[in-house]
């Protein structure tokens, strides 16, 4: 059997990798595809410790942050989709004004 | 009769007059303003009167508590309502004379501008002069103190358009402010031997304890004297009152002759109690009131603005009611203040329908010959100059002699004051035959003064020659006129056959060294021989102003002339004004100037406020770049800040941080 701790080790990294490449990256499609990196690096230590304890409420939670990520994915692409025509570009410091 | 007098109505009704006038009064007819003001004067005056004849069977003194006002431990402080003698006889002067000059100024400011504010703050002045007298104890005295130099200050600047009027009403207010000053001080000495404001308890107080001379009463005493000169225009404080005429006539009449300024010498005889045990104070209160009516004499002489003799007069006579207070005479001094009140309030109102006549001008130079033009004002006025001048029978002439023979016989007093009162009173009657005769008679010097249209243009009447005032103006100066002839005859010396009622009926407030003097029958013939003397002098002023301005009316250019240096000392009023200027307003205002506002203003308030402005802009200018409105940048703090709490709760900083 794994130990716990590989799994959080894991995730820990996955996060930290997200949140570099949420910081650092300038393409809007990076960026949330980052994110959707810690969503995800959350997800592992969820199952990981729903494993440990035997307990099915950490899967359940596992499965509304895959609805609410996939309905984010949705609205964000649209956005994002809103955004190039609006500007031709995804370079994110090019969108830090509200008004065109 | 035992019950209530309902003394609180008194002041109060006024009072309410005040508020209906002063709140509404801009958008009342003018008629109902009037009514307001003269019903609110005449309801009092008629309960007073109503008093005045119960009088006798009321019983003395008669206290009225209508409130608790400041409970502190055991010291308390009430609104309580006195009546005694002394309060029934400042009670008729204030509202019967008040009431008389509230009917006069309907006719003499019908034509201003803020009819209604005059009549609202009339009104207030006499809420509070009437809370001055009939105050229980200091403090509320205080507040009339304070309330009746409000009205003043209001009254004096009631033309605040002219400079000269805003200024003058400031100078009151300062000057008086010095006095109070000295009240204050009074009062907190009298809390602090006492533990009462009560005027009953402190005097009972003092009258326990034989063996309390001097002292600390002489201290209370001073403080007193000091308040006193300061709302009664006594050297070294009575610098504003000249000035004060700047103020409509009516408000001369009133606040600054016959009430307010009467609020001295009625405080001092109220505390008696205390002056009595203090030789020390009584003399400086006498040798106060002669200097001062000396002094203010000797300006008058020379004046040449109607009004402005007539203010050095009040000052001067105002020195006479010291004087009396002085020499322990307080009857002779409530007598004088009481015909004083009569024959100043007419000759104030006289000039008044002079000024009027000539429709704003206050100049004697330009005066003259008005005698067979405004007949009935020339006759009371005449009435007003006998009086004061002291010739019998009119009421000066009593109460001027009953002072001048106190000081004379006083233990405390002396012949030296007696002699300066004397000369006083041939001073006195010089300058107001003076101003008689230059007023009233010789050539009509006013037609050409009507071209140059100075004084008030604002009198509202326009130049349409000499016109003799309304009925309305002229029926309170006829009862004033009567009341200066028989106003005296009230206190009679029994060397003359009468019965000195007043001084018997002020005998329970009053009770000391006059009574002795008065029944001192022995000193009748010396007492007679004395009155021989003041009115032997008063006609020899008379004398000395009939050939200077009649008979000989080229006299005065040369005698000023001839002693030019001394004519120019009086003509500037001995440079008191002057002097108080460059001693006091200049030192203070440098001190402001300079110290305070380089120092402390610039230096202090504005480099404190400076320096923190700075300090905040540059702490900003530090932190801004955190707001650089970069999202990721902020994601990135938000990034740091989550790894610094992580860190901080698993490695804590050595005391453990634990989050529950």
């Amino acid at each position: 059997m794994v130990p716990i701790a590989y799994y959080l080790v894991l995730s820990a990294i996955l996060f930290s990798i997200g949140v570099a490449a949420f910081l650092i990256k300038r393409n809007i499609i990076t960026v949330f595809m980052s994110i959707e990196l810690m969503l995800n690096a959350v997800n592992l230590s969820f199952v990981a410790f729903a494993h440990q304890w035997h307990a099915v409420s950490g899967q359940i939670f596992v499965f509304f942050v895959m609805v609410v990520a996939a309905a984010e994915a949705a609205v964000g692409l649209a956005i994002i989709i809103a955004i190039f025509r609006a500007r031709n570009t995804l370079n994110v410091d090019q969108v830090d004004l509200m008004k065109l | 009769m035992t019950d209530s007098l309902h003394l609180w109505l008194i002041p109060l009704v006024p009072f309410a007059g005040f508020l209906v006038n002063g709140l509404l009064g801009s958008r009342l007819p003018k008629a109902l303003v009037t009514t307001i003001a003269l019903i609110a004067t005449l309801i009092p005056f008629l309960q007073v009167a109503n008093i005045a004849l119960h009088f006798h069977s009321l019983q003395l003194p008669y206290t009225e508590h209508v409130a608790t006002w400041i409970t502190a431990g055991s010291f308390h402080a009430d609104f309580a309502f006195a009546l005694d003698q002394l309060t029934l006889i400042m009670l008729l002067v204030v509202t019967g004379v008040g009431f008389l000059i509230h009917i006069y100024s309907t006719g003499y400011m019908a034509h201003e501008e803020g009819y209604w504010r005059f009549f609202a703050y009339l009104n207030l002045f006499m809420f509070f002069m009437l809370t001055l007298v009939l105050a229980e104890n200091f403090l509320l005295m205080f507040v009339g103190w304070e309330g009746v130099g409000l009205a003043s200050y209001l009254l004096i600047g009631f033309y605040f358009t002219k400079d000269s009027a805003a200024n003058a009403g400031k100078k009151a207010f300062v000057v008086n402010r010095i006095g109070d000053f000295g009240f204050l001080l009074a009062m907190f000495l009298i809390i602090l031997h006492f533990g009462t404001l009560s005027f009953s308890e402190v005097l009972a107080q003092v009258a326990q304890h034989p063996e309390w001379q001097g002292g600390f009463l002489t201290a209370i005493a001073l403080f007193l004297v000091l308040g006193a000169t300061g709302k009664s225009a006594q050297i070294p404080l009575y610098v504003w009152l000249p000035d004060a005429m700047e103020g409509p006539t009516p408000v001369s009449a009133l606040i600054h002759a016959a009430t307010m300024v009467t609020a001295g010498v009625y405080m001092i005889v109220r505390t008696h109690g205390i002056f009595d045990r203090s030789p020390f104070a009584l003399s400086t209160v006498a040798i106060i009131g002669a200097a001062t009516a000396f002094f203010a004499a000797t300006i008058g002489l020379v004046q040449t603005d109607i009004k402005r003799v007539l203010a050095y007069s009040t000052v001067s006579q105002l020195g006479y009611m010291f004087l009396a207070c002085g020499v322990a005479a307080y009857s002779s001094g409530i007598f004088h203040l009481l015909t004083h009140a009569f024959f100043k309030a007419l000759l104030f109102l006289a000039a008044g329908s002079v000024i009027h006549a000539l429709s704003g001008e206050q100049d004697m130079r330009v005066m003259g010959g008005l005698r067979k033009k405004i007949p009935v004002t020339f006759w009371t006025m005449t009435a007003a100059v006998l009086a004061i001048s002291g010739f019998p029978p009119f009421a000066g002439f009593f109460s001027k002699d009953e002072i001048l023979y106190q000081a004379f016989i006083s233990p405390n007093g002396g012949k030296i004051l007696w002699f300066v009162g004397l000369v006083t009173a041939g001073l006195t009657s010089f300058y107001m035959f003076r101003l008689w005769y230059m007023t009233f008679f010789g050539e009509s010097r006013a037609a050409k003064a009507e071209h140059n249209n100075h004084g008030h243009a604002d009198h509202g009447h326009g130049s349409h020659g000499v016109h003799e005032s309304p009925w309305i103006m002229l029926t309170p100066l006829v009862i004033l006129a009567i009341l200066s002839l028989i106003g005296g005859w009230v206190g009679i010396p029994e060397a003359m056959g009468g019965h000195s009622e007043i001084a018997h009926f002020l005998a329970p407030v009053t009770n000391t060294v006059t009574q002795a003097a008065n029944e001192n029958s022995t000193s009748s013939s010396m007492e007679l021989l004395l009155a021989a003397v003041s009115v032997a002098t008063a006609i020899i002023g008379w004398f000395i102003a009939h050939v200077m301005y009649f008979s000989k009316s080229e006299l005065p250019a040369q005698l000023a002339a001839k002693v030019r240096g001394l004519y120019t000392l009086l003509l500037n009023k001995y440079w008191i004004d002057e002097l108080y200027g460059a001693v006091f307003v200049a030192s203070v205002v440098n001190f402001s100037r300079y110290a305070l506002k380089a120092l402390f203003d610039t230096g202090v308030v504005t480099g404190g406020g400076l320096a923190l402005a700075y300090t905040t802009q540059g702490l900003g200018s530090l932190v801004q770049r955190v707001q650089s409105g970069n999202i990721r940048s902020y994601a990135g703090w938000l990034a740091i800040g989550a790894a610094a709490l992580l860190l901080l709760t698993y490695f804590g900083f050595g005391t453990h941080l634990s989050f529950r």
